[in-house]
Formats: structure tokens, sequence, C-alpha cells
């Protein structure tokens, strides 16, 4: 069986088709999940999206968490199930508590968006798998509130943990602690991430196809662990 | 609050009415007096007042607009013409595309952050009301001189407010153009430019047909902003306690703007609309008078009804705000259920506050009572048209007689290499991309090129490939030296600038951004610039699908300099094959297209080393043009082109140092014999374009170039082994020929004059 890999859509997410599309060029099965959805449709994992839920106006991140799919997602990340949160995904999944930390303003105080290189250091979670550590890949970044804090118990903790799944090479871009881009929980199926691995799975529209190797990653593991619902 | 309403019209007919506050003269009261019979009540007073203003009717630009309309080259890709919200363009394959650019001028300079954002926003509110979904976004902006403290306001406002509004928005911003001129410096321009698709079957027009059907306004409530004049009505008829002025800026909610997208597209296409048309300058007034001319003739409306964020609005306010984020659609009563689910999915708001009739009259009522009672297309369509004077104006003989030709010109290769350093960081040439990494250009995931690519491509059918490219353009000190010629060509480095990427020039919009068209000077200036747009429009074969007037960019009596901004949208069968501006690999051939010729006036050089402007503009020989573009577009689809970049602003120096910095592989490239080098490196004739072609495909590019008898000269090969004279390592450009020795230049030194000017000047 194809992989169901849903992607939710709250109002103001942008990037949501951009991640069906990086499901797909994987050779997974979308499924689009709408905001007010009661349940998950037995999908086998989960991207939550960039974009600007309900506009941002408030705390990014901080109105998505209450939409009637967010309980049912925080269950099922407690259950196992893969979630990636992309960029707003990320600032979601910290809102819920589902990952440490939060997701600042940049310490520049602009939006940037710019081809970013990242090293990755961990890839034992459901999202990293077939990445080497220590590679060196590049994708987009663009965020105006990407710079991740936490408090140094929880920095050393996430480090001490191989938590850390990736962090920005050459350039911080937004002041985030340590450099980190990336970071996932201690069962390794939730992952957040700052930079937008979505934009770049073609040649034509990426910088490069570095960021296939999220959703690669996810399809294989599910796959090798037999967790594919028939 | 007492309401004038139609009886009271009739009953008190001689009451005295402010229309000269409004901006109305006093032919035109008379003439709305005659029009209706009687004087108008005050909210048909303010509906005449913004819809009879120059903006929204057009009126001093008229007589000369109607080029657009007669000479119409024989294009048979026009779906939807000149006079809808936008233009319509068939582009194969059962897909078109709507693109149109909208001026934010006045507004930006006020509230910078406000006025641009809601610029982006007016104009992608336009997109949607065809049909189509926008897929991007540009923008054309021109400031003042850059080292005056009021251009940081200016730019850091504007900058920051079109990314916040696109960002937030989820289009991708593929480009425009960023321009410093001290004519500028109390009118900033912002030229906001959306491109839309959609299949054939999904076009929509503005218009309320259907005996019966509902007016739904949804989308954002009214609100007291953006109300400009109305405010003098508004002082009459509340208590000197009530609220006061008002801001006459908007205010954008792109969330909003995001929903009203998403809303409207899915109303469209489940088949739930008649009619649609977008709420823009002249809010409600506008929506309803154009709606009910376009249709049926006759629409009654009850303003009550109208969900309001400020429930002290007088119906002129409400008539006249141009809140945000709102649209109307005509809808039959058995789709009202449906189309009321649709927006309740989107948590937009919905309200029915007409219903189309065939009385021939738009009436409004106010808890009851008859407030306006007017023939739609007075209102809509029949405003004043103005012949105004235009003369040529004397002080051009002596501008266009002051040619460049005594300026101090760099005349060995030490002031050659030192002019090219210097050049590099004028704010005209250097990077943009400081202001541009604050903009999204990835969201969406089909944006082929963005800046600094000569044109934006955007990918529209992900199966077959099938792509567009836009560009717009203005060197408006051309345009200065010669309005005609200056018009021309802006168009022609437009259309160059879509056919090197490949893409196959089709259709034309413009904003053309002047001064007071009361100024005889001024209108000259536009005249000659729509008739020179026109004739060449005519000659390629590209209709102008649409555009926008903004008049009035002046401070005192000094206008800006004429900038016709124009855009031009290519198609490309496959965005595979499209042609990127960096070239590659080592031993590519780097070849010239065109001639260059002793032309400098007008140029980048002229003002950033000596603050000059005189002489006559470039030549331009448009059959030329269009040779250039078909060895363009046949070398992208052939696969002969590994890179192509226009040259322009800047000359041959400025495009090869562009390349080289993009790629950041290094050239040898030699000046052509039998010219200056100073002359070949920044001359700004048009009608060029430098381009690499593999050494195994030499023979057949030369051969096709030499069939069309285009000039074709190889002037230099990619090569990475180049180390840099100043011995700071990295790769360079070296230059041989220039008055007998070479100059090399660092790609690193390069990049960091380059990158450094904006972040110095503004961040």
């Amino acid at each position: 069986m194809t992989p169901r890999v849903g992607v939710i859509t709250f109002p103001g997410s942008l990037d949501d088709k951009d991640a069906a599309r990086a499901v797909r060029v994987a050779g997974g099965e979308s499924v689009s999940l709408w905001h007010a959805d009661a349940d998950l449709h037995s999908v086998d994992a989960v991207v939550l999206p960039g974009g600007f839920s309900y506009g941002d106006y408030l705390r990014c991140g901080a109105i998505a968490k209450f939409a009637p799919v967010m309980a049912k997602l925080v269950d099922a990340a407690n259950g196992g199930l893969p979630i990636l949160g992309i960029c707003n995904g990320f600032q979601v999944l910290t809102e819920s508590l589902l990952l440490p930390g939060a997701l600042t303003r940049n310490d520049h105080l602009h939006f940037i968006c710019r081809d970013q290189k990242l090293r990755i250091e961990n890839n034992t979670s459901a999202w990293t798998s077939e990445f080497e550590i220590g590679q060196d890949i590049l994708i987009p970044l663009k965020n105006g509130e990407g710079g991740y804090v936490a408090d140094e118990k929880t920095l050393d903790q996430l480090e001490g943990d191989g938590r850390v799944i990736a962090r920005y090479l050459d350039v911080n871009p937004n002041g985030s602690r340590r450099d980190i881009a990336g970071i996932t929980n201690e069962r390794g199926n939730v992952v957040g991430i700052m930079p937008h691995p979505e934009h770049a799975v073609e040649e034509l529209t990426g910088p490069t196809t570095d960021g296939l190797g999220f959703f690669t990653s996810l399809l294989s593991s599910l796959v090798n662990n037999g967790e594919v619902s028939a | 609050m007492r309401i004038d309403t139609v009886g009271d019209a009739t009953s008190h007919p001689d009451s005295a009415q402010p229309y000269a506050e409004l901006g109305l003269k006093a032919d035109e009261y008379e003439s709305i007096r005659k029009i209706l019979g009687r004087r108008p009540t005050s909210s048909e007073l303010a509906m005449y007042s913004v819809m009879w203003s120059e903006h929204c009717s057009y009126k001093s630009s008229k007589v000369h607009l109607r080029q657009f309309g007669t000479k119409v080259p024989k294009n048979n890709s026009m779906l939807v013409g000149i006079g809808e919200n936008a233009g319509v363009v068939d582009i194969g394959d059962g897909w078109a595309v709507t693109f149109k650019v909208e001026s934010h001028n006045h507004p930006s300079y006020v509230e910078p952050y406000q006025g641009a954002a809601t610029g982006i926003g007016g104009i992608v509110r336009d997109i949607i009301s065809m049909g189509a979904r926008p897929v991007a976004v540009m923008d054309a902006l021109r400031f003042g001189d850059p080292e005056n403290p009021d251009t940081r306001r200016v730019l850091t406002g504007i900058v920051s407010g079109i990314g916040g509004y696109g960002n937030c928005l989820g289009l991708p911003n593929i480009g425009g153009e960023i321009v410093f001129d001290p004519s500028y410096q109390g009118n900033p321009l912002v030229n906001a430019l959306c491109v839309g698709t959609m299949k054939h079957e999904d076009i929509h027009l503005a218009k309320a047909t259907g005996l019966g059907n509902a007016v739904i306004l949804y989308g954002a409530r009214t609100g007291g902003d953006g109300i400009g004049g109305v405010s003098v009505l508004a002082s009459e008829t509340f208590d000197a306690d009530g609220p006061a002025k008002r801001p006459s800026v908007q205010v954008g909610d792109p969330f909003m703007e995001k929903l009203l997208i998403e809303c409207t597209l899915e109303v469209l296409h489940a088949g739930l609309v008649e009619g649609i048309q977008d709420l823009g300058g002249a809010g409600i007034s506008c929506a309803t008078s154009e709606l009910a001319s376009n249709g049926e003739g006759g629409m009654h409306v009850w303003l009550d009804r109208v969900l309001l964020r400020d429930s002290t609005l007088s119906p002129e306010e409400i008539l006249m705000s141009e809140s945000q984020e709102r649209m109307c659609a005509v809808v039959e009563p058995a789709k009202i259920a449906a189309f009321m689910a649709v927006c309740k999915k989107w948590d937009v708001e919905a309200v029915v506050i007409g219903e189309v009739n065939n009385s021939g009259r738009l009436t409004v009522e106010w808890h009851g009572e008859e407030i306006v009672n007017v023939p739609p297309r007075s209102v809509a369509h029949d405003g004043p048209v103005y012949e105004r004077p235009y003369a040529r104006p004397d002080w051009m003989d002596v501008r266009q007689a002051s040619g460049p030709e005594n300026l101090f010109r760099p005349s060995n290769a030490a002031e050659v290499r030192q002019t090219w350093l210097t050049m590099t960081g004028t704010p005209n040439l250097a990077s943009k991309s400081w202001v541009t990494s604050q903009y999204d250009r990835y969201v969406m995931g089909n944006t082929i090129l963005a800046q600094p690519e000569d044109s934006g491509m955007i990918r529209v059918d992900e199966e077959t490939g099938l792509g567009v490219a836009v560009s717009t353009d203005c060197k408006a000190r051309f345009a200065a030296l010669d309005p005609y010629l200056g018009a021309q060509l802006a168009f022609a480095e437009s259309y160059r600038n879509v056919a090197v990427t490949g893409a196959v020039p089709l259709a034309v919009t413009n904003c053309l951004n002047f001064g007071s068209p009361e100024d005889p000077a001024v209108m000259w200036q536009f005249e000659q610039a729509v008739t020179g747009l026109a004739d060449a429009c005519l000659e390629m074969g590209t209709p102008v699908t649409g555009g926008n007037v903004s008049f009035y960019n002046q401070t005192g009596e000094v206008a800006i300099h004429p900038t016709p901004v124009i855009g031009v949208l290519g198609v490309i069968q496959h965005v595979d094959r499209r042609t990127p501006m960096a070239w590659n690999e080592d031993g590519e051939l780097i070849y010239l297209l065109g001639i260059t010729r002793d032309e400098l006036a007008g140029s980048e050089w002229a003002y950033a080393i000596h603050k000059h402007l005189g002489g006559m503009p470039p030549v331009l020989d448009l059959a030329a043009e269009k040779n250039l573009a078909e060895i363009l577009v046949a070398g992208s689809r052939d696969g002969m082109l590994s890179a192509a970049h226009d040259v322009s602003d800047g000359g041959i120096a400025q495009t090869l140092a562009e390349m080289a910095m993009r790629s950041g592989t290094g050239a040898r490239v030699s000046v052509q014999d039998g010219i200056d080098p100073f002359v070949w490196l920044w001359s700004e004739s048009a009608t060029r374009a430098v381009v690499v072609v593999n050494r195994n495909v030499e023979k057949h590019f030369v051969a096709m170039c030499e069939a069309c008898k285009f000039p074709v000269t190889k002037i230099g090969v990619v090569d990475s082994n180049l180390s840099s004279e100043t011995g700071a390592g990295g790769q360079s450009l070296v230059i041989d020929n220039v008055y007998g020795e070479t100059i090399s230049l660092g790609i690193d030194e390069l990049r960091s004059i380059s990158e450094e000017t904006l972040p110095r000047l503004f961040g």
C-alpha cells in the first residue's frame, strides 16, 4: 500500500499544496486534512505546513492549536504517529507542547527568504533516517519569527539526547539559540523544522532537491516498520 | 443624525452642497443636477464625487487611452480586453492568464506600510474578480534620493508593507524594479502587478444580470478607513462631538484577503455566481454602479444591511468607504444558501445587500428612506471627459540639445576599472537582495525564475510544463528626454526581458505615472507616451490588455519624470527550457547580440557619475527588437543557450558583472575592436543581449543569427581559472583590449561592493 500522508490546512496555511506535492514526489499519497475535521482520516503520518495560520496576529501558532483536528493530532503524536511541522507548523507544534521551546521574532527584525545551508545532526527520527549524520543540505528558509529559543537546561537536554535534527551552517539567519534549525521529540516521531524541505524537491523550482530526503525518510520508515495501514 | 433623502432633495432644491470640497468642479456639479433633474442628495453627491474623480473616471486620460483600443494588432490570444477588471490572454491548452498593474503612489507616501500593503491587496482582488487564481506578484518601485533621510522612511515602510501583506497572502514575489531618482522625493511610486491563471471556462465578468438575483457583499466589514473627501459631508451631518476626521489611507488585513481568495474561487468553481466585482477605490459606490450598468441596468440596495465595523458610520461614508478585503457577487436566489455555506466554511461574513431589477435605476435605501436614485451608467461610465490642453514645452529643446558628449570619460585601463567598481555600487545598479530577501519567492512551488533574473517565470501547468514570464520596466530618464521614444524603449526592454528567458511575448499592461494633467507640458508627455506605446504595440503584435493611470505625481510645480511602467507577459511551452542569466561551465562561449553605439544620454553612467540628464535617448528599431526576441526564443527552445541576459541599465559592463556575480564562475571577455572601450562598456544602446552558448552548438547558433541578419559577435569565454589581479583569491572577470591593456575584477570584490550599498543606506 502507498503510505497516506495527511497535510492539514488551517485558515491562512500557505504551503499546504507544496507539502502535498512533496509527499507525492517522494512516492506517497497526500491526503488533505481540514482544521475543522473531527478525525485524521486514518492517515499514516501528518505534515503541518508553513504559512500564517489565522494571520499569526497573535503569537504564531497560538490559535491553530485550538483547531478541532489538533486534539486528535496530539493524541496521535503521543501514540507515535509521525508528524512533521514546517515553519508555521513547527510553531504550532511548540504551542501545542509536542516540542519544547518557542520560535521568536528574527533577531534582525526582518522577514527573510534565502537558500539556507544546514547540517543534519540526527538520522534516527522518522523524518531524517535517509540522511547521513554531518550531511550538508541547502533548502529555502523564509520566516519572520524563526528564532528558536529554550532555556539552557532544555537546550542541553536536546543536545545531550541527540534531538537537534539540523543546525544552520555559515549563517544563522534568525538568531536561533545554538544555531538550531530543527528538533525532534524523545520518541523521534515528531519533528519541527524552520526551513522548508517541501520547497526543495524539484530541480526546476528549488535550489536543490535536498528536501526530498525528509519525505523519503518517512516513507521508507513507514514501510520498514510495517506501519502503513492496509 | 439627519439623513438627506431623495424627497429632501426635491423639496429643498437649493440647499448649498460642498461639491468643491469633494473635488467636483462647478460645471461637473451642474451636470449632476442636469442628469438627475434636481440637486443630488448628499449620498448621491458622495457617489458622483468619487466615481467622477480622476482615479476612477480617467477623465483626463480617456481621450488618449482610446488609442489602445484603435491601434489593436491582429492577435488571437485576447479573450477579454480593456475595460474589465483585468484583461485575459489565451496561453493555450485551455489555459488563460490575466495580469494587471496598478499604482498606489499617494497612499504609500502618506503611510508607506499600509499604502504599499493595500496596493498589493487591491490588485490581487482585481485578478480574483476575473475568476483567476492569483499566482504571483511583482512590484515596480521608485524612490527619491537614497541619501535623503525621508527616503529611508518611505522605502523601509513600503518594503515592509509589500512583504507583510504579500508573504501572509501566500503569493510569490517574483520580481519588479527599484529605482532611485530625486524626482520621486515627494512622490514615490508603488506600482503593484499581479498575475492570475484560470481555465477558459472559469472567466467571470463584473455584471449584474438576472432579474431578482441577489447582490451579496462579503469579506471584511465596512469601516471608516479610506474615506477621503467624504469627511466633508460627514462633518455636516455629524454632531460636533461625534467622530471627526477619519484616516484616508486604508488598512490591510492579508489574512482576510487569503480567506477571500479561497472563498471566491470556491464559489466561482461551484457555479454559484452570475457576476462578480471587487471593492477597491470608491467601494460600494463603484461596485454597485458598475455591476448595475454592465448588467440589466437596475439595482436596489438596502444600505442599512451592510455589516459595519463602526456603527456610527453615515450612509455617505458607507457608500464611499474603501475598507479593504471586500467583494460583491451577484447570485441566483436558489443558490444563496450554497453561497453562504461556502462563506461560512471560510469564516467569511456575507450579507445580501441588494437585488437586480430592470428599473434602469440604481436605488439605495437607508432604513426605509430612499437616499439614492440615479441612472447607474451616469455614475460608472458617463463621467466627464476632458480634452486637456497639451503642448511640447520649450525647455525640451534645451534638454535635448545638452547631450553627454562633453562629460569627462575614462580613457585608460585604470580609470575604466575604477569606474566599473563605482558603478557596481551605485544604488540603481547595486544588488537589491536586501529588499527582495524580505519577500517569499518560493510559496506555491511553481516559481521557475525570480529576481534578479530578467523576468519572473511561473509554471502554470505541472503536467505539461506550460509557463508564463512577466517583466516590468521603465527607464524614466529616457522618457524625460523624449516621452514617445521613452515609452517605446520601456516597452522594448520589457519585451526583451521576457524573450531573454525563452518566453514568447504575448500581451502588454501598463501603469502610467505622470504629474498634473492640468499642466500642458505634463499632458504632452502623457499623450506622447501613450501614442508611443500604442504605436509600438501595434507594430510588435502585442495588444495592451489593460492598465492604470496615476496623475498628480508632483510636489508643487515640479512633476516626476514621466514614468510609463510597462509590463509584458510571455508564454513558454516547457519551463524546463527557460534560459537563466548565469553562465555555468568552463569553455562556454559568450556572445553579444546587437550593435553598440555611442548612446550615453539618459544613461546610468551619466546620472551616477555626472548627475547629468540631457540629449536624445538611444535609437530604437522595433523590427530588430522582434528579430532579437525570435533568436532568443529559438535559442531557448532548441537548447542552444545556457544563459542569456539583457543589456540595459549600466550597459555591457553591468550585464557581465551581474552574470558573473550570479554564477560565481569567472570569464574572459574582450572589448570589441573598432569602438571606444568606455562606450562599449557603458553605452545603453537598445536591442542587445549577452548570450552564452556551448561549443558544440556554436556553429548552429551563429548560423541562425546570420540567417536572421542579426549582428552577433563572440566576446569571450567562461573560465574558472582566472585569479584576481588583487591577489585576494577567488575567481575573476577579466576584460582584455581596454585601451590596449587587461583589467581584472574579482567576483568576490564585485559582490561585496554590490551587496553593501542597500544595507548601508537602509539596513
